[in-house]
């Protein structure tokens, strides 16, 4: 018999941990009827120096972070600062509102016109909004908002933690982040991504939790059980402890009986690349190279691209490097190639077609290769993006060729690719299979669109169709197949892709120990099996679901498929 | 009233730490400095607040303006300050 209950998010990694809640402040809230300071002068001089305060700490803490953390804080203690922030509440209070009432309005203005203008601004939002919940909270008598002083190890549950809350975690007692608000691919998520906090999103309930309440929290599964059994314990415990020797390992991808599978990063900048310098990954299986291009109003130089791609190489020290020419259009548009007005850029001018408009942009890039290639004395492989029919496939080849690249390939993302794989490969040495749009294309629906994300299931029975067409064009002319989307992260996938045919992954580098681990235990004639029984299924849930019955148990258990 | 038109030399755009170095800058020399995009409403150049809401980008154009007394050098020192990338030497 138990009692205990389970709340159910968005995890984000695989680990699991058990230990006691730790609440994070709330906001404080702002009584709007309050009735306003009878001595409007002395008020304003209040919150003048509540602002004050509030930039002096955030400054204190910054000092003490470095990297984007600092610079975020000192960017919030900037607005803190505000002269015309400061200047709309003196206004407020002149005009009647209670001083916390007037903090709060003259914020939410500056909130609108963030919102509003979307992107880098909105994402700031959160910054403005633990200004406004500071200066409030020091007016009103309320407690600090955000995370308490920890005195041991905790889980931190919270509405939601802004930058600066994320901030001022100390990581060495922090076991977990679970939050009610904030998404996957929010800012908390990202940074407990990063560092390797298990952490869940989403979590309706999370904000009944009390301080001291012992829960179990598992980012694999999306859960967090309140006051759990000694069984969850257990298996959470096990859980922990064969992650943490997992992401030890630093052997080359294989299968259980030795049969190499090259498990490699996907980045997106030379920073990226040097991050690697030391990581247990053998190369870079993606190199986006559209991030040198976004946000310009002119293409970066020969000089400057070469700079970048020779750091990237020499980051990665020999290791195998593939990069993929720019990708721009569809949801990646650049001012000076992306024509406007198309219907639908997702099928319009894109990828390797931007050949047809602005091929000098597609030389100048494989030059910027060659000369970084030729520096570094690396043998980066180059691939292009959005190759549908054979022609273009030889058009690139010839051009790659004609800028000294020695090894060229082409992306497999459009299904009149993937079916006709094999004579793509006549023109190209080897191919990489872009699962993310491959699916998009096959299932006919936008990736950006979230409530379609059921068609996009790479477990498709069509998509994996046609990666098994892919793979086995490549088995037969005995030219390498790779996968890139993010398929090749998932650990269960990885084995059905092995048994395909694929002879590498490439997927963002936290991934890599789960797969490395998955493969380890399983041979390829396994894993062929698993593709067996996966293309065998009429639906995506019965082929993840047949794979799932079929794959060891620790490797199910442990990174809890 | 004096004025200085100016292309954003920071790589990020005025966000971030090139506008907070920008407005800091703004905020000391004393005067009332005024900043706008072209055919925009001009905001005050010492407010991060209103100079992230411009959000000028790179290689964007933007006019200062200003008058009195050291209007001139303000306008000076802040024209060159934009026009050089404030994010560089930054990881």
């Amino acid at each position: 018999m138990t009692t205990e209950t389970t709340l159910r998010g968005a995890g984000v990694g695989r680990g699991a941990v058990v230990g006691p809640v730790a609440r994070a402040h709330p906001a404080p809230v702002v009584d709007a009827a309050a009735p306003a300071e009878a001595d409007r002068a002395a008020v304003t001089a209040t919150v003048r120096s509540a602002f004050e305060s509030v930039a002096d700490a955030l400054e204190a803490r910054a000092e003490r972070s470095s990297g984007t953390v600092a610079n975020v804080l000192m960017a919030t203690a900037a607005m803190a600062r505000d002269t015309e922030l400061a200047e709309q509440v003196a206004v407020r209070i002149e005009a009647g509102q209670s001083a916390p009432f007037a903090v709060d309005r003259a914020v939410a203005e500056f909130v609108d016109l963030f919102t509003q203008a979307g992107g880098y601004l909105a994402e700031r939002v959160t910054d403005l909004m633990s200004v406004r919940d500071r200066v409030v909270a020091l007016l009103t008598g309320q407690p600090e908002p955000g995370v308490p002083a920890l005195t041991s190890p905790a889980v931190v549950v919270a509405d939601d933690l802004s930058p600066a809350d994320t901030a001022a975690l100390e990581l060495d007692k922090v076991l977990a982040i679970v939050i009610e608000r904030g998404g996957p691919t929010g800012h908390t998520a990202i940074i407990a991504g990063q560092l390797g906090i298990p952490c869940v999103v989403r979590v309706v309930g999370a904000s009944r939790l009390t301080d001291g309440t012992v829960v179990a929290v598992d980012a694999a599964a999306g859960t967090v059980v309140v006051d759990p059994d000694d069984d969850v314990r257990a298996r959470v415990e096990a859980r922990r402890q064969g992650l943490a020797a997992l992401a030890q390992r630093t052997d080359p991808g294989s299968t259980l009986d030795g049969h190499a599978v090259a498990l490699l990063a996907n980045i997106g900048t030379a920073e990226d690349a040097e991050r690697l310098t030391d990581a247990a990954v053998e190369g870079v299986g993606l190199f986006r190279t559209e991030v040198l291009y976004l946000g310009r109003t002119t293409a970066p130089t020969e000089d400057e691209q070469a700079e970048q791609y020779a750091r990237a190489l020499r980051g990665l020290g020999g290791r195998k490097v593939v990069i993929r020419t720019l990708d721009a259009g569809a949801d990646k548009p650049l001012a000076f190639v992306t024509r406007d007005g198309e219907e639908n850029p997702a099928l319009g001018v894109r990828g390797f077609r931007l050949v047809r408009t602005a091929e000098d942009l597609l030389r100048t890039q494989l030059r910027a290769i060659g000369r970084a290639a030729a520096e570094t004395g690396g043998e980066p492989w180059v691939m292009a993006p959005m190759v549908a029919t054979v022609e273009e496939a030889a058009q690139f080849a010839a051009l790659a060729r004609d800028a000294g690249v020695r090894m060229v390939g082409v992306m497999v993302e459009v299904p009149s690719a993937a079916l006709r794989a094999r004579d793509l490969l006549a023109e190209v040495d080897f191919i990489s299979i872009g699962t993310n749009d491959l699916a998009q294309y096959t299932m006919a629906t936008d990736r950006l669109l979230g409530e379609l994300v059921d068609l996009l299931d790479p477990w498709q029975p069509a998509v994996l169709d046609l990666v098994a067409t892919a793979a086995a064009a490549g088995s037969a002319g005995g030219k390498p197949v790779g996968v890139c989307g993010e398929s090749a992260a998932d650990p269960l996938m990885a084995l059905v892709l092995v048994g395909m045919g694929v002879t590498s992954l490439s997927m963002s580098p936290a991934a890599v120990p789960g797969v490395r681990f998955a493969l380890s235990r399983h041979t390829l004639e396994q894993c062929r099996a698993l593709a067996a029984a996966a293309r065998a299924a009429r639906t995506a849930a019965d082929a993840r679901a047949a794979c799932l019955a079929e794959v060891d148990a620790e490797v199910r258990e442990i990174l809890a498929l | 009233m004096s004025q200085r038109t100016v292309t954003i030399g920071s790589k990020v755009g005025l966000h971030a730490r090139p506008a907070k170095l920008f407005t800091s800058a703004a905020a000391a020399t004393g005067v009332k400095v005024q900043i706008a995009k072209a055919g925009g409403t001009p905001v005050d150049a010492s407010s991060i607040l209103r100079v992230m809401t411009l959000g000028a980008k790179f290689g964007e154009e933007v006019t200062l303006t200003a008058e009195g007394e050291g209007a001139e050098e303000a306008l000076d020192q802040l024209a060159s300050m934009l026009a050089t990338d404030l994010d560089a030497g930054q990881e």
